[in-house]
């Protein structure tokens, strides 16, 4: 499997990402230009926290438009793995792969720190090696991290076994439901605000997250489609 | 050239923490006349009304851009000649 | 408007304003041009020999720092220090300070003082790794502090947060003193291979001027005289726009830098960040470095606002602006690597070889001044100094004895003193992890970033006490740079080399001139004992308000070497029946300036015992070498409430307790003796870690699996539950900062 990481101006977790796949689980990752328009050779794409264009306008509304999307698109209807962490999953919403879109915190406070998760869909290309209700630790970093869609949508996510992560304790920024992270319907594209990458090395103290990427590198092999 | 200001706020139903803090902030400046507060943004938008209508220009503009519909909303006025 | 002819100025004077003395201006006419300067050419003099510059007053005390050792490889006088770790890699390091925009616009001035620092790290080549910060406010019952605290809290975490570069540790304190004059520090580290280390040098006659960034605007001019004269609430009018950072802007220029640097360096003959005094020091201080002449064209210069004049050009203080020297024929590969980033890159000058400092605007010379006039003639001028009247009367009293009635109840309260509680409700807005290297963040004795593709990591922390300095400049000294030593050696690493900035008052004032002068001797002495050379800083003069000077405050950053991952410590307790050990000297009673002195009778008062730097050093090098062989499982540094703190904070977080036996009395428990640690080893490392440290570590008793802290003193036992103590610790800051009086 070879998996694009995409960086856009102002992304800043790209090496994170790259490092997580690259250097931990030795896997064939490449980073991939704002601008590149063939995304052809690549089977999974994965969109870094950071702050694109500068979080202006709106966190991910201006890198929406970047040259890179439409091959985005295209995977992510072709249902090839695609993920999208922090400024990642904004950009996701922004550009309509996933529903509801991410406010400022409650607390109107950037915020970082590892909070406690339940993962609650396992189908996914991306959490088939977590068992279901499992309690992971996570970290945190973000501004705009509340996640919102009105109630019909909320509904609907909830029947389609759509949310994936959800904040276990404390609820850090606000979002309804305790959303933390949600797949598409077809369950191939993910965006969440904690970031996995940063959980992957005893060393930093923490290796819950390993397994989102294990997940992706195994998916070939087990079958997660759907619910 | 035409300036058009363009109003971005958050929907009706969207809690807005800023415009709440904000609130608070003014109550405890002993405004009790204050009964809510909402934040938004506006663009000023110089355009061309010879080249596209105003409205058209205003629509797509929002729509593709400075708009996020599933939290905001928009409106705008036509200010002056530049 | 027209500007001034200089006729004019001679007889209208504007340049007392801007900073120059009339003995100053006086020298530049008579000694140095042979002529009057024109309105722009004085405008250059202001700044460049501003104190922020040139460092005119501070100068022959610098000379008392020692700046080299076999592992430095660039001292000051660049953008950065670099000191060599090994493995062809280089460490690069700098502190500055904000504090006067900072006091103005908190969020903005916090912000561009970070954004300042990092481009002085990636100037030289290096990718900033982490930033630390030092932050000194007035008591948080004070709304205007709070307003201060959350806005530059804010504004580092907002330029840090969108550049990616993680927040790893710094200090905060509380003295009245800093209210109407905040003392904000940033510090940045970075890493970098030593094949790329680059210089601001403009040589080659020939040879590109190159300015890349964001335009120029009328923002922050005069910044660096603003920097060196102090504030009265009647100057607030005059007071300069503050800048504006644009993080996103800066993040892009050091992507590019970085790639020029690293991939392209046989195009680039120097490069500078434009800081203080922008376009000006930039330039001139790249020529003279070089031993060169420059000829600019300003009207190339990028500009934001229309009809910028060329003093205004000159001066600007606009953020996000590198300026490269390039070799010539290089200059559209250099434009167009910009362009890759959407930066804009252009040629404003040449670099000549008459030594000439040359400056045209629409074909119109408009200032030309030998280079070295700006930046090698400065009027360095002796400073009268006097012992501060207070000194001599702490000398003669009698020392102060602090009345414990009760210890439990005493460090409870000293838990909630602002300065020592914990400062989570701030840190938790700085991402600290971003790019996956912190191994020990925010709230640790230091920052430890692992260094990728080796087994070693980097311990860094900031460090000053100001209390200590203003009861004794020369101890005082000494003892930042033992705290800073203690929280690096307490990590696991090995003091390497530090940089400083140096925060006083009106120098011109005798008995501040004293301040500075013994605390950097204090300093130096240490860094001598310590073999940690002072490879970069920063002095910032003049931090007074309506007359009162700060204490003044020498932060200390310190940046030390881990071999081994593996022997990075951390300082809370790892398992129930490891031994508890108090490593140092012997706990004295000192109080002058103690937490615990300010607590009870809020003032700071009496004399310093010395210092015993060598016996420090002896012990805390042995010490390390029980880590770096596995004997040690957490250690902490004593610091602000002393060991009573120092074992509260241990246990915090750990899920354990501890049971402890000490043959003091209960004042003792609070007494803040430099350089001691509490450590903890497994039992069966008891007798290799006991003869290893001899003398200098006491047991005192061992962590328990009861979360609770018991304490036996001489005259008195407690026990208190960790958690109680913790959520005091924690809830202080969060209680002080919602509450409205």
């Amino acid at each position: 499997m070879k998996i694009a990481v995409v960086v856009f101006p102002g992304s800043n977790c790209d090496i994170d990402l790259y490092e997580a796949l690259h250097t931990v689980l030795g896997a064939d990752v490449e980073y991939v230009s704002h601008k590149c328009e063939d995304l052809s050779e690549f089977d999974a794409v994965m969109l870094p926290g950071g702050f694109s264009y500068g979080d202006y306008l709106r966190c991910g509304a201006i890198a929406r438009f970047s040259k890179v999307m439409p091959e985005i698109v295209r995977m992510a209807n072709e249902g090839k793995p695609v993920f999208g962490t922090c400024n990642g999953f904004q950009i996701l919403t922004e550009a309509g792969l996933l529903p509801g879109a991410l406010k400022q915190n409650n607390s109107l406070k950037f915020v970082c720190k590892t909070v406690p998760l339940v993962v609650e869909n396992v189908q996914t290309p991306f959490t088939h090696e977590y068992t279901n209700g499992e309690v992971i630790n996570l970290p945190i970093a973000h501004a705009d991290g509340s996640y919102y869609a009105d109630e019909e949508t909320l509904a609907q996510l909830e029947e389609n076994g759509q949310v994936v992560f959800r904040y276990a304790k404390e609820n850090p920024n606000g979002s309804l439901h305790d959303i933390a992270g949600i797949c598409n319907e077809r369950g191939n594209v993910l965006g969440m605000m904690p970031h996995p990458e940063r959980a992957v090395e005893a060393l930093l103290g923490n290796e819950d997250g390993l397994r989102v990427f294990k997940s992706l590198l195994t998916s070939g092999t087990v079958k997660t489609e759907g619910k | 050239m035409t300036n058009v200001r363009i109003y971005v706020t958050y929907k009706e139903s969207v809690f807005d923490p800023q415009g709440d803090t904000i609130k608070q902030a003014i109550h405890a400046l002993g405004h009790d006349e204050v009964a809510d507060v909402k934040v938004g943004k506006f663009f000023d938008v110089q355009l061309d009304p010879t080249k596209k209508d105003i409205s058209t220009a205003v629509k797509e503009i929002a729509e593709e851009l400075l708009v996020n519909f599933n939290l905001e909303t928009y409106e705008y006025k036509v200010m002056e000649e530049v | 408007m027209a500007e001034l002819t200089p006729k004019e100025i001679q007889t209208l004077k504007p340049y007392l304003e801007w900073g120059l003395t009339q003995k100053e201006y006086d020298y530049i006419c008579d000694k140095l041009l042979h002529r009057l300067p024109n309105y722009t050419e004085t405008g250059l003099f202001a700044v460049m020999w501003s104190e922020h510059c040139s460092y005119k007053k501070s100068k022959p005390v610098l000379r008392l720092f020692p700046n080299k050792n076999e592992r430095v490889l660039q001292g000051p006088g660049e953008g950065a220090g670099i000191v060599d770790i090994g493995d062809d890699l280089a460490v690069v390091f700098k502190a500055e300070s904000h504090n006067h925009p900072s006091a103005v616009e908190p969020y903005e001035g916090a912000a561009t003082g970070v954004g300042g620092i990092l481009r002085d790290i990636f100037s030289m080549g290096a990718r900033p790794i982490a930033s630390l910060d030092s932050l000194h406010f007035g008591e948080l019952t004070d709304e205007r502090t709070k307003y201060l605290v959350n806005g530059v809290v804010a504004g580092i975490g907002g330029y840090g947060n969108c550049m990616g570069i993680p927040t790893v540790g710094g200090e905060m304190t509380f003295d009245d003193c800093y209210r109407g004059n905040c003392l904000v520090n940033a510090m940045s580290v970075g890493l970098m291979e030593q094949k790329d280390m680059q210089k601001g040098r403009a040589a080659g006659v020939g040879n590109a001027v190159i300015y890349v960034g964001a335009k120029t605007g009328r923002d922050g001019i005069h910044g660096a005289t603003f920097a060196s004269s102090d504030f009265s609430d009647e100057k607030e009018t005059q007071r300069s726009a503050v800048q504006v950072g644009n993080p996103f802007m800066e993040k892009l220029l050091m992507e590019a830098c970085l790639k020029l640097t690293h991939e392209h360096a046989d195009w680039l003959v120097g490069i500078q960040d434009m800081g203080a005094a922008g376009i000006a020091s930039s330039s001139c201080e790249m020529a003279s470095k070089a031993g060169s002449g420059l000829v600019l064209e300003l009207e190339k210069v990028p500009q934001r606002e229309t009809e910028m004049t060329p003093y205004e050009i000159m001066l600007s203080e606009s953020q996000e602006r590198m300026l490269l020297c390039v070799r010539k024929g290089y200059e559209e590969n250099v434009i167009k690597l910009f362009k890759e980033f959407d930066l804009e890159a252009v040629v404003i000058g040449r670099v000549t070889d008459d030594g000439q400092y040359v400056l045209k605007h629409h074909g119109e010379v408009v200032t030309d001044i030998p280079v070295t006039t700006l930046t090698d003639d400065v009027l360095e001028e002796p400073s009268a100094e006097q012992m501060p009247k207070r000194l001599k009367e702490a000398k003669e009293m009698a020392p102060w004895t602090p009345d414990v009635t009760d210890a439990k109840q005493t460090l409870l309260a000293l838990l909630q003193q602002p300065t020592i509680a914990s400062k989570e409700m701030f840190t938790q807005t700085y991402d600290s992890q971003v790019r996956t290297s912190t191994v020990l963040g925010p709230g640790s004795d230091a920052g430890v970033m692992r260094i990728r593709k080796t087994n070693k990591a980097l311990a860094m922390t900031t460090d000053g006490n100001g209390r200590f300095v203003y009861l004794d400049p020369e101890i005082g000294g000494q003892m930042a740079v033992v705290e800073a030593c203690a929280n690096v050696i307490s990590s696991g690493a090995l003091p390497l080399a530090m940089t400083d900035c140096l925060n006083y008052g009106d120098p011109n004032d005798p008995e501040i001139y004293y301040e500075l002068h013994h605390s950097v001797a204090g300093m130096a002495k240490a860094c001598e004992v310590f073999d940690t050379p002072v490879i970069s800083g920063n002095v910032s003069l003049y931090n007074e308000n309506n007359g009162e000077a700060i204490y003044g405050t020498p932060m200390v950053g310190m940046v030390g070497l881990i071999e081994n991952v593996k022997h990075i410590i951390s300082s809370t307790v790892k398992q129930a029946g490891d031994l508890l050990y108090l490593v140092g000297v012997k706990t004295k009673a000192d109080f002058a300036g103690s937490e615990l002195q300010k607590m009870q009778t809020k003032k700071i008062f009496g004399a310093l015992n010395p210092v015993e730097l060598t016996t420090i050093n002896d012990y805390m090098k042995k010490l390390l070498t029980t880590m770096q062989t596995g004997l040690v499982q957490s250690s902490h540094d004593a610091s602000e409430g002393g060991l009573g703190v120092c074992l509260a904070e241990t246990l915090f977080g750990s899920g354990l307790g501890a049971s402890v036996e000490l043959d003091l009395t209960k004042e003792l428990l609070f007494s803040e003796t430099a350089g001691r640690f509490v450590v903890s080893v497994s039992p069966k490392d008891q007798v290799a870690f006991e003869t290893a440290l001899g003398e200098f570590a006491t047991k005192i008793g061992e962590v328990t699996a009861t979360e609770n802290l018991a304490v036996t003193l001489t005259d008195e036992n407690f026990s208190v539950p960790v958690a109680t103590a913790q959520k005091l610790w924690e809830e202080a800051i969060p209680c002080l900062m919602k509450s409205k009086d």
